[in-house]
């Protein structure tokens, strides 16, 4: 038996009586089938193909707890989205409304904490919620123990103009935050949401969070998971998104911050015609290790995928990119393009990329090319042959490398603070002012 | 006259191949020279030597600009000192806004020589202003530095760049490989115009075409890493006429400006 995996069982059956939801039967019953599932899977290991150069040995040697209640946050005002955002706040797994403002919303639009929905709406739950086994051990892990979260339904046809923005916050040391979100967006629906996470203290903490997506017909949805924990904290994402006919799905997700970060991202083309864009940049140093598992189910004719992936990478930091492409027998037509491409600033940093496709249906398009290098010399000379010194040349060159990822962030609020929080990372970024 | 650019006895070499066996050539000030040979004589290995590029090493000779050692100056020095290389194959750089290169290459140079550093209004005058000139519309500004350019398009960046940073001494690396005759004209008029009495080109070719837009003042011929012959604009017709081959087993001639 594995005492860490007993640990956080025993802590998830003492707190089933107190998280949100308990008071329903259905919800009783997810959890509990959530511990006996993580219990039959245990925590991943290096054995596990999914999990081969990620350990989770941080979680065994540390017992990090939940907190029954918010650290002391004062006020959110530095992260707010200059353009104006529905804001929702969650402090150690808490949600906490007078940090959040969720504005106004168009009607048909339900944007509230998981625990109030439970609360108040659980009937739009139960069906997604409590459908068939949480799909992996983390997923079990998160359903066992989640505070909190976010819960979004929108009806047929809303567009909601302004991002919905979720900030979370870390505070404590030794702190677990299990947030689990549900979103549900209705035909022809349009949304933009901004999961944001943060660290308030330098010491080691834990982070699980897991979005649960579903988009019905023509839906269009763009998520984006900025990752900007504190250096020790251990951090594990999940998005998890099943996709109606004709719906589209912009996955964005950057990673600056944490010790070590897991970022698992899912779609599944239930029907036809679906298009899914899935974007990431990894930015890392010292002994900082980030780990991105793509998963893209062609399951439907007709589906497009692109997917590209840059990687910035200092110290003794590693990267690690796994491009997923599952092409189903009957899903003709599909349409799939995937990108990993990593630049090395020191000799001790290190990359892992592998793309995995599977292709079981004739008449499909698929491609995908991984670079691993440094910075290009080329590219180098020429801007250094025009005058530009040599570390400005280079700043520019990983600018623009990583601009090619973020300049596809259709939130400009957004876009122009990752710009930003990058051009604060590269050395002497001093010498970009008054050029970009 | 002294000279702007001096080049003796220069050797060098690419990837342990020798390629530059003892070159000689001097550049006054005003004077527009263009070098002529077949494949592999050594042309873009001369420009890129002078321009400074890592992997081209000099085995031997030494190249004086204005009287001081060029090729102990980092690529960046050379071209605040008022070196441009037009490149035969300008890199895509994906990313990096033409505004951004632009912007940088121009505040350094002005740095370099004293002056402010240009603020952003002044600036987008300015650039709109030589964008103009070689006729490439303004939203090239924002798209990243030649990717996807055509090969024209790509060759009038060249010269906008050029255009701004009035350099000293311009080497344009076969300009003309890949344009069409409308696009020459453009590239070829952008040069004209920044002809003076001070601003020295070597113009590197390999046919005889672009030299009737863009007239040399001299001609060289370069073989086998060596100037095999010199003349006039003349020369140049001759050897459009009559090829290479009868050079190539020329005693090696005097270098430079005909006497």
């Amino acid at each position: 038996m594995n005492p860490a995996l007993d640990r956080y069982l025993a802590t998830g059956a003492a707190l089933a009586a107190r998280l949100p939801g308990s008071g329903l039967p259905w919800v009783r019953d997810w959890r509990e089938r959530a511990r006996r599932r993580l219990g039959e899977l245990g925590l991943p290991t290096h054995r596990h193909e999914a999990w081969k150069y990620t350990s989770l040995a941080a979680l065994e040697k540390q017992n990090f707890e939940p907190l029954a209640s918010p650290g002391t946050v004062n006020d959110v005002a530095a992260w707010q989205l200059p353009g104006g955002a529905h804001r929702l706040v969650l402090v150690d797994g808490h949600f906490v409304p007078g940090l959040s403002d969720l504005g106004r919303l168009p009607p048909r639009s339900v944007v509230k904490s998981f625990a109030d929905a439970l609360a108040q709406v659980p009937y739009l739950l139960e069906n997604v919620l409590g459908e068939g086994e949480e799909p992996d051990a983390l997923a079990a892990l998160n359903a066992a123990l989640a505070t909190d979260g976010v819960f979004i339904d929108l009806g047929d046809g809303v567009v909601v103009e302004q991002p919905i923005h979720v900030l979370y916050l870390s505070t404590a040391a030794g702190s677990m935050s299990t947030s689990r979100s549900l979103m549900l967006v209705g035909a022809g629906a349009s949304a933009t949401v901004v999961e944001e996470h943060l660290g308030l203290t330098a010491e080691a903490y834990f982070v699980n969070v897991r979005s649960e997506v579903r988009l019905a017909r023509e839906a269009r949805f763009e998520h984006l998971r900025l990752q900007r924990e504190g250096t020790k904290a251990q951090h594990l994402g999940a998005l998890r998104v099943r996709q109606a006919a004709g719906s589209q799905l912009i996955s964005q997700a950057v990673a600056m911050g944490a010790l070590v970060s897991r970022q698992d991202i899912a779609t599944h083309f239930a029907e036809p015609d679906c298009q899914a864009r899935l974007n990431g940049l990894y930015v890392l140093g010292g002994r900082q290790h980030a780990d991105h598992y793509t998963t893209i189910e062609h399951a439907s004719p007709r589906g497009t995928s692109r997917e590209l992936y840059h990687g910035i990478l200092d110290g003794h930091s590693r990267g690690v990119f796994t491009g997923r492409v599952l092409v189903a027998p009957h899903a003709v037509g599909t349409d799939a393009a995937q990108a990993n491409h990593n630049l090395l600033l020191s000799r001790e940093a290190e990359v892992d990329t592998r793309p995995q496709l599977e292709i079981y249906a004739d008449d499909v398009k698929c491609s995908h090319g991984a670079t691993v290098g440094q910075i290009d010399e080329n590219m180098l000379f020429y801007l250094r042959s025009r005058g530009v010194g040599l570390d400005l040349a280079r700043n520019l060159l990983l600018h623009g490398f990583a601009r090619e990822v973020l300049e596809k962030i259709g939130v400009a609020s957004v876009r122009e603070r990752l710009e930003q929080l990058l051009i604060e990372r590269l050395p002497e970024h001093e010498n970009l002012e008054g050029i970009l | 006259m002294s000279s702007l650019i001096s080049i003796r006895n220069l050797t060098a070499s690419v990837e342990g191949k020798e390629i530059l066996k003892g070159l000689n050539l001097d550049i006054g000030p005003g004077e527009i020279h263009a070098i002529m040979g077949p494949n592999g004589s050594g042309k873009s290995t001369l420009s890129n030597v002078l321009a400074g590029r890592e992997n081209y090493q000099v085995t031997g000779g030494e190249v004086l600009f204005e009287g001081r050692d060029l090729l102990a100056l980092a690529p960046e020095e050379r071209a605040r000192e008022g070196i441009f290389l037009a490149f035969q194959y300008p890199v895509e750089i994906p990313g990096v806004s033409n505004v951004y290169l632009l912007k940088a290459a121009v505040n350094a140079l002005r740095k370099h020589r004293g002056l402010p550093e240009l603020d952003a209004m002044d600036f987008l005058t300015l650039v709109k202003q030589k964008m103009k000139s070689v006729e490439m519309n303004p939203e090239f500004l924002h798209r990243s530095v030649n990717e996807g350019f055509s090969g024209g398009e790509k060759k009038r960046n060249e010269i906008l760049q050029m255009t701004l940073l009035e350099p000293k001494f311009a080497i344009l690396d076969e300009t003309d490989s890949g344009l069409d005759i409308d696009a020459l004209k453009i590239v070829a008029d952008g040069v004209n115009r920044l002809r003076n009495p001070e601003r020295s080109m070597l113009v590197i070719t390999h046919y005889q075409r672009l030299l009737d837009y863009i007239v040399p003042d001299y001609v060289h011929v370069l073989s086998g890493g060596r100037i095999v012959k010199s003349g006039g604009k003349e020369l140049a017709l001759e050897l459009e006429e009559r090829g290479y081959g009868w050079l190539e087993t020329q005693p090696r001639a005097a270098a430079g400006r005909p006497a």
